[in-house]
């Protein structure tokens, strides 16, 4: 098995997610994660969809999903040629005697303090899986409290853009 | 043109330009705003049917008899969930259909209200695309985008699900509209560099096969594969969705690949070095254990869906595009093919194939226990109406032996439930074909257990007046569940006797005909037969129905168990063909029929 990241373009209307999660669990494809939001069109939202498949399999998903007829254009996104990112939101206790070293590994991971209490900290961090895996290793022994992340967004590195030519012929339709 | 209406009214204006002429369905509370101007319709006539199971199914037939977009309507909730069969049906057989429903008020949906059901959701993984709309505008729009989507590329069914506010507020009716469907790309253009690579490997193979499924059909390319099957000397299989493709009269026509199929169709594919596969998808009924299917073949693959190629088989050559254009395209690649002085020699491949073919005819026994042959009552059918009847059929033993033991010569004869295999499909399937082709000699081949699922819709046929024909092959069990609890479970006939041990007709199926305003028969002996079958035929201003009893213990041969490998194909009970001896001394060298 292994990790693909997938960017889905899809009209902004309601029940597109529904399809495409009902499409994933009927064809018996499992997500890792998925993020939606929308993009620079009003009517093209995005999702980031990360799958943990074989290639041909992944091909399956990606012919599916092009049969969907919300669904504009899927791209599947190299980590090496595009930036990703998920957030995290982590609350961990961290009293007089320890919050010192919970800041120094804030610190290191360039990550923030989004909020104290007086036994805890809550913690913001972005980065790519690894780094976020790797910080929530290095804070587990201070005691996570809470912890929440968000899916994957990813975006190709360089001036290419993916939306261009679909939200032109969106446009034309719209 | 631009005109003040409801929004019924603008529906029932958008279904006469989208030229539906036909809907069969059952008003209900939410859809019943649209009953009103249907009512007045001159250019749509509604066929009130007994069920929405029925009208579905209806609709399908009607469809599959005319290539056309058949249409079913059916009110909220029970009206909306009835219909989840027939279109989980069409989705898995690739029918263009419309389902029509009604829904609860926007301002109540999601509430529970009275007969709501999210039929949008429920019906998500069954159909091409739904719409759920709420705004009466959208309503023309919506539903020619719902023809647009049902009839193009691989056709399927889509639903539109309209709110019964927006059937009841006014709006501006708009003709024509433009479609808004940014994401919905079709049909591509075959690659020409694949066809011409599959022209070479068609040209370099020495065990080829076309492998023709439904999609043929759907792309109305009879006639060009016809020309290229000549054209290249290629043995052809058609699957149980395209019988009809290719004359089962034709020298080259192997017969049925699959379950139950031929054991040439069945040992062709197996021993081939190349499947040139069109329209068909590798079902795990035509492939039996995948792994083992066709060991040594290379395969093309064309089909009019991306997503079919290498699903289930990898395709060493993957065509895109309509079928019909794929086998123009091939055959111009194959005449370039021959002018270059590149020509397949398939001589002793034919040896082969006409070998099993003759070796292993389809057959069966008339029954030494006095019963009446269900086999025989078929064969006789098939003869007496001749190539041009539409053949329906439900799902079972009686579905098989109409497929193997009716010759199909035409495109269009034969309707059947082949990937969902719906019980119930023939009677009102039948019902829309005839509709859809009046003048065309429509008969079901229905099972007793099956026609015990959907009859009612005989009552629709009698009032709508629509003769058709009934052959209730009858054997007072649920035969092909009975045939695996004989071959697989020691004869435990758990629950597939219809009749519990009782001897009287029960159902009376002449009684019941007759009782739905339709002429009853009853035939119990091979004598009486052509008989019967005659006098059904002579009546053409009711429907008829003939209770034909048949034996139980009947079996459909050939048959490859669920999960086994198409080698092990049994032509009988434990027997299998004799490759061997066929091989080295039946075969006496009759060589290609071209």
């Amino acid at each position: 098995m292994s990790r693909h990241t997938l960017s889905v373009l899809v009209e902004n209307k309601p029940g597109v997610l529904a399809r495409v999660s009902a499409l994933f669990s009927r064809r018996g494809f499992n997500i890792d994660s998925l993020a939606v939001g929308p993009t620079e069109h009003p009517d093209v939202s995005r999702m980031t969809i990360a799958v943990n498949v074989e290639d041909l399999p992944l091909e399956q998903v990606t012919k599916q999903l092009n049969k969907l007829i919300n669904v504009l254009k899927v791209v599947e996104l190299d980590p090496a040629t595009s930036v990703q990112r998920e957030l995290l939101l982590v609350k961990v206790k961290a009293d007089q005697s320890v919050r010192s070293q919970v800041l120094e590994v804030v610190q290191l991971f360039r990550a923030k303090v989004v909020d104290v209490a007086a036994d805890a900290v809550t913690i913001e961090a972005t980065g790519n899986p690894d780094k976020l895996e790797a910080f929530i290793r290095v804070l587990e022994p201070f005691g996570i409290r809470e912890l929440v992340q968000s899916g994957m967004v990813a975006v190709g590195r360089g001036a290419r853009s993916i939306t261009d030519r679909t939200l032109r012929s969106v446009e034309r339709t719209a | 043109m631009s005109e003040r209406m409801t929004g019924a009214q603008a529906m029932v204006r958008a279904l006469e330009e989208l030229d539906a002429q036909v809907v069969f369905g059952i008003p209900g509370g939410a859809i019943l705003p649209a009953y009103d101007p249907l009512f007045d319709s001159t250019k749509v006539r509604h066929i009130l049917v007994r069920h929405e199971q029925g009208a579905g199914h209806a609709a399908t037939g009607y469809a599959q008899a005319t290539g056309r977009v058949g249409v079913c309507m059916a009110t909220s909730g029970p009206g909306a969930t009835n219909l989840v069969t027939p279109i989980a049906d069409a989705y898995m057989d690739s029918v263009p259909l419309v389902a029509i429903t009604g829904q609860v008020p926007s301002g109540a949906i999601g509430t529970d209200a009275f007969q709501e059901a999210d039929i949008c959701g429920i019906t998500m993984p069954i159909t091409k695309h739904n719409f759920l709309v709420q705004d009466p505008a959208d309503i023309p729009r919506t539903l020619a985008e719902a023809f647009h989507i049902a009839a193009t590329g691989r056709p399927g069914p889509v639903l539109v699900d309209i709110a019964k506010d927006a059937l009841q507020a006014e709006t501006t009716f708009e003709w024509p509209v433009e479609m808004q469907l940014p994401g919905y790309r079709p049909a591509a253009k075959p690659h020409g560099k694949q066809v011409r690579e599959a022209a070479r490997m068609i040209s370099e193979a020495k065990r080829p096969v076309l492998y023709v499924g439904g999609g043929v059909l759907k792309a109305n390319a009879t006639e060009e594969l016809r020309v290229l099957a000549e054209l290249t000397n290629v043995p052809v299989v058609t699957t149980l969705m395209a019988r009809g493709a290719f004359p089962d009269s034709h020298d080259q026509h192997l017969g049925m690949p699959g379950m139950h199929g031929t054991v040439s169709a069945v040992t062709a594919l197996q021993r081939a070095d190349l499947l040139i596969t069109l329209g068909a998808r590798f079902d795990d009924r035509v492939t039996g254990k995948l792994s083992s299917f066709a060991p040594d073949a290379k395969v093309i693959h064309a089909d009019i869906d991306p997503a079919e190629i290498s699903k289930n088989r990898v395709a060493d050559v993957p065509i895109v595009g309509d079928v019909r254009e794929v086998i123009a395209d091939l055959i111009v690649a194959m005449q370039a093919e021959h002018e270059a002085g590149r020509k397949g020699d398939y001589a002793a491949w034919w040896k082969q194939c006409n070998g099993w073919k003759r070796t292993y005819p389809l057959g069966y026994d008339m029954h030494t226990d006095g019963t009446l042959a269900p086999q025989y009552v078929i064969e006789r059918l098939g003869k007496l109406c001749g190539p041009d009847t539409i053949v329906v059929a439900g799902v079972g033993q009686h579905q098989m032996w109409a497929s193997q033991f009716v010759s199909y010569e035409k495109p269009g004869t034969w309707i059947n439930s082949g990937g969902l295999g719906t019980m119930g499909f023939a009677v009102p399937a039948a019902m829309g074909a005839k509709v859809g082709r009046p003048d065309t000699l429509v008969w079901a081949v229905d099972g007793d257990g099956c026609f015990q699922m959907t009859n009612q819709e005989l009552t629709t046929c009698a009032i709508e007046g629509i003769p058709i024909k009934i052959a209730i092959i009858n054997n007072g069990s649920l035969g092909m569940v009975r045939q695996w609890q004989t071959l697989f479970y020691e004869g435990r006939y758990s629950n597939t006797d219809l009749k519990a041990g009782r001897t009287q007709y029960l159902p009376d199926f002449v009684m019941l005909a007759e009782a739905m305003g339709c002429v009853g028969l009853r035939c119990e002996n091979a004598d009486d037969v052509d008989a019967t079958i005659e006098k059904a035929m002579s009546i053409n201003d009711a429907p008829v129905v003939i209770d034909f009893v048949v034996g139980k213990d009947a079996m459909v041969w050939p048959m490859v168990a669920a999960g086994t490998s198409n080698d092990d194909i049994k032509i009988a009970r434990e027997t299998a063909p004799d490759f061997d001896y066929e091989m080295g001394e039946v075969v006496d060298g009759e060589g290609s029929t071209a």
